[in-house]
């Protein structure tokens, strides 16, 4: 083993410090900075100079102390105790800090990232003499109310079960089996992983995408779905939603895990998750939604190295969950900040800018980044995904900076936020022209078994009345609206119909905050049926004047509201109205 | 302690170089003198093993490589802090500089502060009054909130900050205490002459705490003041249990002081020349606001800043937009057309707003009023852009009515007297009024039942009705 390995700082320049000299620390190794033993990682390492940056604040330490190495590259524990739990950037608990340290985070704080003391009820699932390949279960936790935690081999260990302990409560520590592996040593094996956070947990094999992740957002599933295991990115400026939306993705959408991960972001926004997901009730398993989220906080004032650290760390909890065989979503808020953090550094370290000055390895970062999202065979053979979800801060909501284009690059679903959108507070703020969504081929099968064989039709109907209206704006700003023949003016009509009874969402409205794939469907239905018996009143001579006389237009703009989620069955009613009101015009007018 | 080094090896701008320094730690504060008689002094920004580089607060002049003494002072930078320190004012480092003396001090502490831990906050709900409809209907301050006013320069932010500290001061929790820290960065005299005059003026004095750095004052002092600031404000805020609005103008001089310290260093610059750590620093200040679980306290921000040449993408608004929690943004236009305050609505936001209105806080209706009147202001944009392609005349009846609720939503609503202090009964009301210049079947913000309730007529009322 590693005798330590122990050199004294010699410079200091913000979060980055200097060692001289050879030091024989490896790269990504983590270190131990100084009397209070801050967490640092190794970031460089030359001939003279070695590099270290350090997740804590750095002021009051002094060249000529001790820095030492611990062997490992920065690593998460992984085991029960993750869910329904709030981390720092590198996986410390902040209830257990708040409790030992009070309100304000104090530094070079020494907790175990999870609770060691605590008793899981553990179920045995092997016994002796099984063979067990890395990757397979031995033992299931029931770890809240909604999720088993399967406890899984680690991935490079395999052996023959030479001793099981029986059912009953144990502590993430405990042995729990003694595998004898192939070359004839013995080894104990506990419910606790360690996994380096940079390195990609391994797997089986990729899938395609096939399934959408249902959010029950009707521009995302209806409009621009993602399927599971994809990704997508959320780019807008500042006040446009992208909080907002990937609130409304994390309590809604029928993902089995949420890593919910708080990049540079707001102290009170994460407060906000952690009350509200407390309260909220999953609507598959009826369990509050902390039960299956887990959130990483590293808000803006923390330092900025664990900004940069803690993306990964989200993303290897959420692998490991995969690797049980669930569906994870990974919410990223906000991954310009973890790009700013990455320019921040590389400014300490005096690299060569590259575009608006991030560090010319952007793009390989954040694509290495999203590629570790999609749906896989693990290595003990179930199925489990992990999508991710990116916000992005354009900087002065310009869409060109690197990072927007960057990530347009490696992600196949993009929202595009808009601001005029959010200053009419039309929300969700996603421009129907500007986003789009790769997916739309690859899960058409999925709805046409699953919702409808009409899904796609219907879908691209309502996206080209959208886009038909956009053409037609381009004459309205410059002769005015009346100008239009009637069945142009329809046109817009239903367009607005579409725009404020289906594209807009009421994040804060009981029924409307997340509607099922059978409702957003039938509301299309309706929509388009208006617009189908409308053609035929003007087709007849008929006025756009007389035919919005009868306020049918705002009745079918209220579904949204009126129709509440558990009687769906009102929205046959509809059609019938529709009729009624295309004889009494006829009545009326013939 | 206690080792004294003469002589300097490098004087660059605001920094110098201290070569064969023995034990001394990042972020200490050091203590010069120059010529035997003027102290000054610096901070620790870079250490290489025993070189040092200075940071010097009061500027270098006079500094010479063989004139200084330089003295480590074994602490980092530190202020007194005390409830005492109400009704007097400090210099940009937060020496006395009334001639009152000096303060006596209840504990020292660190000015960077630490990371408040998300699990301890307490999310903000109670809402302040302000009595300016914009504000108060639109864009609703909460306590604990960091909620800035972008503005521009000649635009009358000074005066709207100063309503809201002599409106929102009168709340109706007037048995909870209630302070004012105020931090001036690179402002102008006559400003912080205003502001003086505005807390005399309206018998709050005595509850204002102020760090003047003026414009004249040294650079690098004003990398210090907001963050001294708030360590006052935390103090009073979650020790002596006060409710703190912190304001702080002007941020764009903060800024700027960052940029011109970071050029001398030689650092590598990232948008518009602002170093890569502009979004980091700006977030330790703003970060600092809040309310902290089992504290009866809270520190409300308020920052002033003026975007340069009006520009809300410039990186500093841009930057700081990401932070806060909300934005109101002055209009030069408004400002034109003599309505007070010229608060340009759209751009405005309060993030914590939806959780601080409606029932049991303001009124149930608050939420879908708010955002009626959001709505069909961007609607009012639509009209005038079309009127000025085709002319008014030729618009249609509806966008008529549009036009004309949006010059009495900018007269009534929107303006205000600078010593108008409106309820929010009466800001409710008023929104209500003016919405009903519309047809109520363009009013598809509002649930049909509220509608019922305060909209229940189908004929929209006419503006002759209101004269």
């Amino acid at each position: 083993m590693d005798s330590r390995r122990i050199e004294a700082i010699y410079g200091i320049n913000g979060p980055v410090i200097y060692l001289k000299g050879k030091t024989g620390f490896k790269m990504s190794e983590m270190v131990h900075v100084g009397k209070e033993k801050l967490v640092g990682e190794v970031i460089s390492l030359d001939k003279d100079v070695t590099t270290i940056q350090v997740y804590e604040e750095t002021s009051g330490l002094k060249p000529g102390e001790e820095v030492e190495a611990t062997g490992d590259a920065v690593s998460v524990t992984l085991a029960p105790g993750i869910l329904n739990n709030i981390f720092d950037g590198i996986e410390r608990p902040l209830e257990k800090i708040g409790e030992s340290g009070g309100a304000f985070i104090t530094r070079g704080v020494s907790v175990d990232s999870l609770d060691t003391a605590k008793l899981w009820d553990t179920h045995m699932t092997v016994a002796e003499g099984e063979f067990l390949h890395g990757g397979s279960i031995f033992a299931e936790v029931p770890e809240t109310r909604a999720i088993v935690h399967k406890c899984m081999i680690p991935p490079q260990v395999e052996g023959t079960v030479v001793e099981v302990k029986p059912d009953g409560q144990y502590t993430i520590n405990d042995t729990l089996l003694v595998l004898e592996l192939p070359d004839g040593t013995k080894k104990e094996i506990t419910m606790t992983q360690h996994w380096p956070i940079r390195v990609p947990r391994p797997v089986h094999k990729r899938y395609p995408a096939s399934i959408p992740l249902v959010t029950g957002q009707r521009i995302l599933d209806t409009m621009f779905p993602i399927a599971k295991g994809g990704t997508a990115a959320i780019p807008g400026g500042f006040g446009t939603g992208k909080t907002m939306t990937q609130h409304q993705i994390a309590k809604w959408s029928d993902a089995d895990i949420i890593v919910y991960i708080g990049c540079g972001e707001r102290g009170n926004e994460m407060t906000q998750v952690l009350e509200e997901f407390g309260e909220l009730v999953d609507p598959k398993s009826g369990n509050p939604l902390m039960d299956r989220t887990t959130l990483i906080a590293n808000t803006s004032n923390m330092p900025v190295a664990a900004r940069e650290a803690s993306i990964y760390t989200g993303l290897t909890l959420a692998e490991y969950y995969r690797d049980m065989g669930y569906d994870v979503a990974i919410m990223a808020d906000s991954t310009s900040r973890w790009a700013e953090a990455l320019r921040e550094l590389s400014g300490r370290l005096e690299e060569m800018p590259a575009e608006e000055g991030f560090p010319a390895y952007l793009a390989s970062r954040l694509s290495a980044f999203y590629e570790r999202a999609g749906m896989m065979q693990t290595l003990n053979g179930e199925t489990g995904s992990v999508s991710i979800i990116g916000a992005v801060s354009p900087q002065g909501g310009d869409f060109s900076e690197p990072v927007t284009q960057n990530t347009k690059r490696f992600v196949r679903c993009f929202w595009g936020l808009d601001k005029s959108l959010a200053y009419a507070r039309h929300f969700p703020a996603i421009h129907w022209l500007t986003s789009y969504s790769e997916y739309l081929n690859d899960l058409s099968g999925w709805y046409s078994d699953n919702v409808s064989p009409k899904f796609l039709d219907y879908r691209n109907r309502i996206m080209s009345i959208l886009s038909q209206e956009n053409s037609l704006m381009e004459i309205v700003k410059l002769i005015g609206a009346d100008v239009l023949p009637d069945d142009q003016k329809l046109t817009l009509e239903i367009a607005k119909v579409i725009r404020l009874g289906f594209l807009q969402q009421n994040a804060f409205h009981k029924d409307d905050t997340c509607v099922s794939m059978e409702k957003q469907f039938k509301m299309m239905d309706v929509i388009l049926y208006l617009f189908k018996t409308c053609r035929k009143l003007i087709a007849m001579g008929m006025p756009m004047s007389i035919l919005k006389s009868e306020g049918i237009f705002e009745k079918v703009i209220a579904i949204k509201y009126d129709v509440p989620n558990d009687n769906l069955q009102m929205l046959d009613m509809y059609k019938l109205d529709i009729d009624a009101y295309y004889n009494k015009i006829i009545e009326k007018n013939a | 302690m206690g080792i004294e080094y003469l002589g300097l090896s490098n004087i660059n701008g605001p920094l110098v170089v201290l070569e064969g320094v023995q034990e001394a730690f990042f972020d200490e504060i050091v203590e010069f003198v120059v010529d035997g008689n003027i102290k000054k002094m610096g901070r620790i920004v870079e250490l290489d093993n025993e070189r040092a580089v200075i940071q010097v607060f009061e500027g270098t002049e006079n500094m010479s490589l063989q004139n200084t003494h330089t003295k480590l002072t074994g602490h980092p930078m530190e202020v007194p802090v005390s409830a005492d320190m109400l009704g007097r004012t400090f210099n940009g480092v937060g020496v006395p500089i009334d001639g009152l003396g000096s303060v006596m001090a209840e504990e020292r502490r660190n000015v960077n502060g630490l990371p408040l831990n998300p699990v301890k906050r307490e999310y903000p709900r109670n809402y302040i009054r302000t009595g300016i409809s914009a504000i108060d209907g639109l864009t609703t301050l909460i306590r604990g909130q960091k909620l800035p006013i972008f503005s521009g320069n000649g635009l009358p932010h000074d005066q709207l900050a100063a309503q809201i500290v002599k409106q929102a001061s009168l709340g109706d929790d007037s048995e909870e205490e209630f302070a004012i820290v105020f931090g001036a960065m690179g402002v102008k005299h006559d400003v912080a002459e205003f502001f003086r005059k505005t807390f005399e003026e309206s018998g709050v004095s005595d509850h204002v705490c102020m760090f003047l750095n003026l414009a004249n004052d040294p650079v690098v002092e004003r990398l210090i003041t907001p963050k001294v600031a708030l360590t006052v404000a935390e103090y009073l805020a979650f020790e002596c249990n006060m409710h703190i609005l912190v304001i702080l103008t002007d941020m764009t001089s903060f800024a700027e002081a960052m940029r011109e310290v970071s050029s001398s260093r030689g650092e590598i610059p990232s948008r518009k020349g602002y170093p890569g750590y502009l979004y980091s620093e700006l977030a330790t200040i703003y970060e600092r606001a809040g309310i902290v679980e089992d504290s009866l306290g809270s520190v409300t921000q308020l920052p002033i800043l003026t975007m340069p040449n009006d520009d809300i993408t410039h990186p500093i608004p841009d930057l700081t937009g990401y932070i806060t929690e909300g934005q109101i943004v002055l209009d030069r236009n408004l400002h034109g057309q003599t309505i007070y305050p010229p608060i340009s609505i759209l751009p405005s936001l309060s993030r914590l707003m939806k959780d601080g209105i409606g029932a049991g806080y303001t009124r149930d209706d608050h939420q879908s009023l708010a955002n009626q009147l959001f709505s069909a202001y961007a609607k009012v944009g639509e009209a005038r852009n079309l009127a000025s392609v085709i002319g008014e005349d030729e618009l249609s009846p509806l966008d008529k009515k549009y036009l004309q609720f949006g010059v009495e939503f900018e007269k009534r609503y929107v303006g205000q007297g600078p010593t108008e202090n409106r309820t929010i009964e009466q800001t409710l009301d008023l929104g209500w009024e003016l919405l009903h210049l519309l047809p109520r079947e363009e009013l598809d913000r509002i649930d049909t039942k509220l509608l019922d309730i305060y909209y229940p007529s189908e004929e929209p009322l006419d503006a002759a009705s209101f004269e």
